[in-house]
């Protein structure tokens, strides 16, 4: 047996650091598909589940690993998916099954240019409105991005004790790059990372109703071989888990499957702030962009212009009163990300048009250079005092 | 009023959640006696029924998981196999009985359906065939008999069906049978068999829909249970290439494959040891 927790410094990539996030969040089951660029955390889950008797499957399909994935964690144990592009759109039907279930697990998208079989081995970030809206009907999800492997690690534990609090899956929307770069992670003393586990039911077996929130909008979980009866479905249900085939009952549970991630705002978005405090422009990104992002706000200082950072941590549910306040700061804001404009139109729509909104972008297969960036902010403040 | 309050329990109320009866199923279907054949097994099986779980896919017998009082889940069309995968590799001590139809567990789960059974997850897999999708108005289904008229076969179906028993027998099953729900009596034994199987077990059960299939097919379900009575065979041991469904020529029933092999976790702890 090796410890689940590989206290100590290590020279990995970001695919390594998610799953060593994932082992030290106490995840024990992994189900997956070979997708280029994923295949890493599967293979790594595979070699190392074993030592901390949990459990490994190669799935037929990324439709089956997310069946899986589900079935484990309604079984009680902390599970996990990774996958890229094309199998993204796989897991979306069974995403649904695992939203209106309300079932705790976590799906990493390691993204690469598409549409379709696009650029398998390049990176992009083009699959983040496919994050918010991909399974159909309306809900919420809550998606981190993280921008380097030291994050990939912390975000992996951050999304297992999210996903567990509040039922649901929670998707990291990491790329290429960042899953296949390598850099210096910290894995920290077990005893240094707080872990959550989902609401326990409290009170008589046969009264328990599986579906009846808490204090906090979360119902407390009952899972297979508990002793509960329970019964749940994909179907619109009440409380008990019944299916209820009317408006009615649909409205509830919405209420509650929204609800529960729309009252919690404070505690799921997390941003980060860089040098905004006295900005004329604010960019606004995530993940490997924000890297570039964060470069070129140094450049840009040094070449007189006052930018500054808004990073996204969480990008779904979208931050919109963060961004709202700061189109009331700062003179322009500036999407960075690699596609032609996704978490963009969320911006635009969050300025309400009180400011410019400027998109930094493209279609993939590459990152955005600082440069590329700056040479834009001097562009626009010419345009700005024109 | 009256009358109710003397009527005797039902023998499997322990087991059924009757607060959600009346069920969805149409008079004359067979859905409910291959459920009830069902739950008979799991009680005669001597299972923990704690620890026994129903997986259902989507579909008129998908619905079957919202009946029990066993734990059940009701999943995503065709899914049923892997989520039970899932929860079965997640907890061993779990007893995992997937009850779903034709449609849901051979066209769109087909995959998984051979998937699990190569593996030898340690599943029983109850498949009510009544030969076509009934949920949806009666379309043809991967089990439809040739020039069988469905709705979207109006002329008769161009297609041949799949040989359930052979199926799951290539792909790696330790336990096949198949019976029909006038032969409740060897079903629920058959069922429960399966169910003290380690491995991936395989029943279907024939069935009729009146409203989908037999409606098109000027089949009444009393001439449905004529068939099943007048045209079937029970051979056990034969041979599952030899058992493709033929309504006019006869019909083979029986436990066609009961052997053992390595579970997937019996194979998969085997692996684990290797790291010590
Ligand atoms: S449609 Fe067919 S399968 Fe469905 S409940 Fe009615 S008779 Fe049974």
């Amino acid at each position: 047996m090796k410890p689940a927790v590989l206290t100590g410094e290590h020279f990995i990539t970001g695919d390594v650091a998610c799953a060593e996030g994932a082992l030290a969040a106490g995840c024990r089951f992994f189900a997956g598909y070979p997708i280029t660029p994923a295949t890493e955390i599967a293979e790594h889950m595979a070699s190392r589940l074993p030592h901390v008797c949990g459990t490994f499957i190669q799935m037929e399909d990324e439709i089956a690993a997310m069946a899986a994935v589900l079935g484990a964690s309604n079984a009680g144990v902390k599970s996990m998916t990774a996958t890229s592009g094309p199998g993204f759109s796989l897991i979306m039907e069974n995403l649904g099954l695992g939203i209106c279930t309300e079932t705790p697990c976590v799906v990493v998208n390691v993204q690469r240019a598409g549409p379709s079989t696009g650029l398998p081995t390049l990176g992009a970030q083009g699959d983040m409105m496919q994050a918010r809206w991909g399974s159909h009907g309306h809900y919420e999800i809550i998606t981190l991005a993280p921008s380097s492997p030291q994050e990939l690690f912390y975000q992996t534990i951050t999304a297992f004790n999210m996903s567990e609090t509040y039922r649901l899956p929670v998707l990291i929307m990491t790329d290429e790059v960042t899953g296949h770069l390598s850099e210096r992670v910290v894995i920290p003393e077990p005893g240094a990372i707080q872990l959550q586990t989902r609401p326990v039911p409290k009170g008589r077996k046969d009264r328990f109703k599986p579906f009846q929130p808490g204090p906090n909008g979360v119902a407390p979980m009952g899972i297979a071989g508990g002793g509960y009866g329970l019964h749940v479905t994909g179907l619109t249900h009440d409380e008990r888990g019944y299916p209820c085939m009317n408006p009615e009952t649909q409205a509830e549970m919405l209420d509650r499957l929204t609800g529960k991630i729309r009252r919690n705002l404070k505690d799921i978005l997390l941003t980060e702030s860089y040098r905004l405090d006295d900005a004329d422009i604010a960019l606004v990104s995530y993940g490997v962009s924000s890297r570039s992002s964060l470069a070129a706000v140094d450049e840009a200082r040094q070449a007189g212009i006052k930018a500054g950072l808004l990073r996204l941590i969480t990008v779904w549910p979208f931050p919109e009163e963060r961004i709202r306040e700061l189109s009331r700061k700062v003179k322009c804001l500036v999407t960075v990300e690699i596609n032609l404009g996704q978490i963009h139109l969320e911006v635009q729509r969050c300025s309400e048009g009180r400011i410019p909104v400027c998109l930094v972008g493209h279609a993939g297969g590459t990152v955005i250079s600082p440069d590329t960036i700056v040479d834009r902010l001097k562009g626009l403040l010419q345009s700005l005092h024109a | 009023m009256e009358k109710t309050r003397t009527r005797s329990e039902h023998p499997l109320n322990d087991l059924l959640r009757t607060d959600r009866i009346p069920h969805i199923w149409c008079p004359g279907c067979g859905i409910g006696t291959a459920f009830s054949s069902c739950l008979v097994a799991v009680k005669a099986a001597g299972l923990d029924l704690r620890k026994t779980v129903m997986v259902s896919g989507i579909g008129c017998s998908g619905r079957g998981a919202g009946y029990t009082k066993l734990d059940s889940y009701h999943t995503t069309h065709g899914r049923a196999i892997p989520f039970a995968t899932g929860m079965k590799l997640a907890n061993p001590e779990l007893n995992v009985v997937v009850f779903s139809g034709d449609g849901d567990l051979f066209a769109i789960g087909g995959n998984h359906f051979i998937h699990a059974a190569r593996r030898n997850v340690d599943l029983t897999v109850v498949c009510v065939n009544n030969l076509n999708y009934g949920m949806t108005g009666g379309q043809a289904a991967a089990t439809t008999p040739s020039m069988a008229k469905t709705t979207t076969t109006p002329l008769g179906n161009p297609e041949p069906p799949f040989n359930l028993p052979l199926l799951a027998f290539a792909a790696g099953a330790t336990y096949v049978a198949r019976w029909t729900i006038l032969h409740t009596r060897d079903l629920t034994k058959s069922i429960e068999e399966a169910l003290t199987r380690r491995g991936f077990s395989f029943v279907e059960v024939l069935a009729p829909c009146p409203t989908g299939y037999g409606r098109r097919n000027r089949e009444k379900p009393l001439d449905s249970l004529k068939i099943y009575q007048e045209r079937t065979i029970t051979r056990n041991g034969a041979n599952p290439a030899e058992v493709t469904l033929d309504f006019h020529r006869g019909i083979t029933l029986g436990k066609f494959v009961d052997l053992e092999r390595p579970t997937f976790l019996d194979a998969y702890e085997k692996v684990c040891s290797l790291t010590q």
